[in-house]
């Protein structure tokens, strides 16, 4: 049997005395959507930020792939494969769109620190960024300042570098965040194209999003993980109902 | 063992003042966010004013004026000043403080000249205070570390026990929140940097006549300040406070040592002929980038300083 | 998709145009005071455009650049001290070359140690490097030269071509060569990927880790490329000038780079070229006119940054965008009306500041000006009451006209956007 693309092992982080994720078990295989779901302040975002190594566990165990990436470093865990979005939209303001992506696809194509090749000569990070691009729908802003794209653009172009590097395993934190109905309905076509055949880990908000994107769904209340299951099983699962509502809903 | 002493009593005081210096930067720093480069020259207008009212009225005057002083010009600069560049970055901020430090020493060398003027200890606190063995410690260094120490309790008082310390503790982590609150957010900032400039200038009012007042004392000690905050952690008083006093009392005893390498190995027998010149440097020598040594060591093994919170 | 062309036709224009600028700028004048202002113009570009490939290209504020520059002078005297001794047989052409790996070598050295932190601290670190470096110069007289600094002769061994560099029109073509050679490297730095990830780091260092690179690895890098060619510069002036002191690695060298690199335009690759040309003319002219120009140069600099903090270069760019649309016109007549209590307040400032230098060296015999056939004399309180009124006029009407300008502005940029759409 395969290792499971992520894993974590009884992980916990506390800021000084406040326990924000407790004790957290998570087992993504391979290929398989996967959302975190849970009422404000669960700690689904801190959950991504120890994955991502944004800062690490008080205690427990990452692994990727099979392979212990609790102690690395972010750089060094995306180098493996895994790649991330943000809630905030994190994209180089002072570069064009198409420099934002053709950046994130240089150190997969083993461009590293170079210094002495000229960038635009570099045809296959071009072709790989146009390409990206096409994909997320931006090629009419290919050339403009990221700075000066519209929110959705933004949240486009964040999904975009994210995905630029080709990484297998993507984790993305809450993509349709302040988007209207269309907007989402396009942002999940976009992100259910784009993930096709990769493991994909997400937080949302977005009910409809989750039950109609995800194979599997983890409810996290309190920094702890109280139910996972297909989105049926969660919708039937009493004690999401409660963490939710604050009524079990005993009565069919 | 005298040496030791009254080095020690002499570092310690030089150690006080480095950390009125370094407090004030470091509470700017952590409420606004802001490193003022321009923390020194306070300082030096501190030192200048005291001399040019002391001169006119008494020490005495120069000691609640000047700081006032000063603290108003800060004030002033605060709000028409750093405040519009703040909204340009923190790149913008740093070098408007840079320059605003430039600006300070041509304005004292134009109203002041360039040669040191001469600032001097009042005749009621100068004198020996004790003398020990055959060492003498004037009574102006007592002073100095009385009113330091001073100060200090005062505004640690200040923020833990009033109630505008404590809306100031709070627009440190929280200025949205505080402002919504209803207190004037901008206010408060112009009110710090205003106390951080006067708490710099009585440092300058204290420590400009026991050492010297001239134009160049701004760059001798802006540096070290900067030195001090870098080791003790960006934005933890009690850092800045080991550091000062480390710093203080270590530079303190280097200078006092006139003693080499090419000296050590002479003392335990081994005579060097034609040694190289890093070994016939004396401590005296070595105390001026002793601080600066200091910070790369910091930086190489533990680049948070001695208590600074580690970088997300 | 086949890559673009490297040499396209506008882009041979413009470096051509910019290299026969250079080749020509000595015939425009006889004088020595012109060759020397054009040494020290072309040293300053180089200087300033490595400082921007850290502040300008990567995000990092350096306060001790200067550190590099001058060990790098230092250096090269002392290759050309060893070729005066017939110790070193390389010609005098490749000394700056010198400089130059004298100054990736402590780029290397420093920028570890340097580099472990970004942002604020780094620019703390720097500083105090700079002044460790500084102050430990005069530690080691025999590499520093101690007070007096190193001298070495740059007429040395035999002349190829009849090139001996004693007079200063070679020296100027050297260093001009060795300039423009530097310039189109640093150009050509900015468009490798290393060149664009620095860019990246400075927009965002956190999404940098995310996209596969170590921030870290980048600064160092681009410290130690600077650190090179802030070598080169500090050997072309080893050369220029035949003597190098510690002033080269003191704060002042450091303050004056950044002043450059700033009030040209840190946001656009010729910025610091623009500046290093504005500064060194200025510091060249002022400096002889009257002995408060540090003080102008930083009340220059204040009102740059709160004003222009984009430089001359985002000044430039932004009215040629203006002109293009054709709405420049517009403004004109809102900038010249500006330009009244803008000269009203700038001429009093320097009245005052003139006068009380001359007052404080006790010099009162001087302590007055002509102006206009008037005789304002500063030992008269009424010299200082028409100034301070000539200030308070002076600002007041600047606030009524800087809302003019500001509107002017505000509908010739709505007129740019409506063009657009």
């Amino acid at each position: 049997m395969t290792a499971p693309a992520l894993r974590l092992l009884g992980v916990c982080k506390s800021f000084g005395r406040t326990e924000i994720v407790r004790d957290v078990d998570l087992s993504v295989p391979r290929g398989e959507r996967h959302a975190i779901i849970g009422p404000n302040g669960a700690g689904k975002s801190t959950l991504f930020n120890l994955i991502s190594a944004r800062f690490p566990p008080s205690s427990g165990r990452i692994e990727l792939n099979g392979d212990d990436i609790t102690s690395l470093r972010a750089f060094e865990i995306n180098r493996r494969g895994l790649s991330r979005s943000f809630q905030i939209t994190n994209i180089f303001h002072n570069l064009t769109v198409f420099d934002n992506v053709r950046c994130a696809v240089l150190w997969s194509l083993g461009y590293r620190y170079s210094f002495w090749q000229r960038l635009s000569a570099l045809a296959d990070a071009s072709d790989r960024a146009d390409e990206v691009i096409q994909r997320i729908g931006l090629r009419r802003r290919r050339d403009t300042l990221a700075s000066t794209l519209t929110y959705a653009e933004q949240r486009a172009l964040e999904i975009g570098i994210t995905l630029a590097g080709g990484a297998e395993v993507v984790l993305l934190d809450e993509p349709t965040a302040g988007m209207s109905r269309s907007e989402t309905e396009e942002a999940v076509a976009l992100i259910r194209r784009v993930t096709e055949g990769k493991t994909l880990v997400m937080v949302e908000h977005d009910m409809g999003v989750v039950f109609g994107l995800a194979d599997r769904i983890s409810v996290l209340v309190y920094g702890r993980i109280i139910a996972t299951g297909t989105p049926d099983e969660i919708r039937a699962n009493a004690a999401v109902q409660e963490a939710y509502l604050g009524t079990s809903r005993a009565h069919a | 063992m005298e040496f030791a002493l009254i080095s020690l009593l002499n570092g310690v005081t030089y150690g006080l003042l480095l950390f009125m210096l370094s407090s004030g930067l470091t509470l700017i720093f952590s409420m606004m966010g802001i490193l003022n480069f321009a923390h020194a020259s306070f300082y030096m207008l501190g030192a200048y004013f005291a001399y040019q009212i002391s001169t006119r009225i008494g020490f005495w005057p120069a000691l609640l004026i000047a700081p006032v002083l000063v603290g108003i010009v800060g004030a002033l600069i605060e709000r028409y000043g750093i405040r519009k560049a703040h909204r340009y970055g923190h790149v913008a901020e740093l070098l408007f403080t840079f320059g605003l430090a430039f600006l300070a020493i041509e304005v004292v060398q134009l109203v002041w000249g360039k040669a040191a003027v001469d600032y001097r200890v009042p005749a009621s606190l100068s004198g020996t205070w004790f003398t020990l063995f055959s060492s003498s410690f004037p009574v102006y260094k007592g002073f100095m570390m009385a009113v330091s120490v001073g100060m200090l309790l005062t505004l640690y008082a200040l923020l833990t026990f009033t109630r505008i310390g404590l809306i100031v503790q709070a627009a440190l982590s929280r200025p949205d929140m505080v402002q919504a609150l209803g207190h004037d957010v901008p206010r408060i900032f112009t009110l710090v940097f205003g106390g951080g400039s006067a708490l710099a200038a009585i440092a300058g009012v204290i420590g400009g006549n026991a050492f010297v007042t001239e134009p160049g004392m701004a760059d001798a000690l802006g540096p070290i300040v900067f030195v001090v905050v870098v080791v003790g952690g960006l934005g933890s008083l009690t850092g800045a406070f080991i550091a000062s006093l480390l710093i203080g009392i270590l530079q303190t005893f280097m200078v006092g040592t006139d003693y080499s390498l090419v000296d050590f190995a002479r003392s335990v027998g081994i005579q060097i002929h034609s040694a190289p010149a890093l070994a016939r440097l004396s401590l005296t020598q070595l105390a001026a980038i002793m601080p600066y040594v200091l910070m790369v060591a910091i930086l190489i093994f533990r680049p948070r300083g001695l208590m600074g919170a580690r970088e997300t | 998709m086949k890559a673009p062309p490297l040499l396209t036709a506008s882009r041979l224009l413009s470096w051509g145009a910019y290299l026969a600028l250079i080749l020509v700028a000595p015939l425009f004048s006889r004088s020595g005071y012109w060759l020397s202002l054009l040494s020290q113009i072309a040293i300053m570009t180089v200087f300033a455009l490595s400082f921007n490939l850290l502040l300008g290209q990567t995000g990092l504020l350096s306060f001790g650049h200067a550190v590099y520059y001058g060990l790098g002078a230092m250096i090269t005297m002392h290759a050309l001290i060893a070729v005066n001794h017939h110790v070193l047989p390389i010609p005098v052409t490749l000394l700056p070359l010198i400089g130059g790996l004298g100054g990736l070598f402590f780029g290397v050295l420093l920028g570890y140690v340097t580099t472990r932190r970004a942002g604020t601290t780094f620019a703390m670190i720097s500083l105090g490097i700079g002044e460790m470096v500084a102050a430990s110069s005069l530690m080691f007289p025999a590499f520093s030269g101690g007070e007096g600094g190193l001298s070495g002769n740059r007429v040395t061994g035999t002349g190829w071509l009849g090139i001996t560099y004693g007079p200063q029109i070679q020296v100027y073509y050297l260093i001009a060569l060795w300039g423009f050679a530097c310039v189109v490297a640093m150009y050509a730095l900015a468009q490798t990927p290393l060149g664009r990830i620095a860019n990246a780091v400075r927009d965002n260092p956190e999404r940098a880790e995310f996209i596969g690179y170590n921030p870290q690895v980048v600064r160092f890098l681009m410290v130690v490329l600077a650190g090179f060619f802030a070598g080169v510069a500090g050997g072309l002036t080893a050369l220029n000038y035949e003597i190098v002191t510690s002033e080269s690695l003191h704060a002042y060298t450091s303050g004056l780079v950044i002043m450059m690199a700033f009030v040209g335009g840190v946001g656009y690759f010729f910025g610091p070229i623009l500046g290093a040309l504005l500064i060194t003319v200025l510091q060249m002219a002022v400096s002889s006119l009257t002995a408060a120009w540090l003080f102008y140069f930083g009340l220059l600099f204040l009102v740059v940054v709160l004003y222009a903090p984009g430089g001359v270069a985002s000044v430039v760019v932004e009215h040629r965008r203006l002109w293009r649309a054709g709405v420049l016109g517009r403004l004109a007549p809102a900038y010249l009306l500006a330009a009244v209590p803008v000269l009203l307040v700038g001429a009093a400032l320097v009245a005052v500041v003139e006068m009380v230098y001359r007052l404080m060296k006790e010099d009162a015999a001087s302590a007055h000006l002509r102006v206009f056939g008037f005789t304002l004399d500063a030992t008269r309180g009424l010299f200082w009451i028409a100034v301070a009124a000539a200030i308070a006029v002076g600002i007041l009407l600047l606030r009524k006209v800087a809302r003019t300008v500001s509107d002017e502005r505000h509908r010739a940029y709505a007129t740019l956007r409506q063009e657009r759409t």
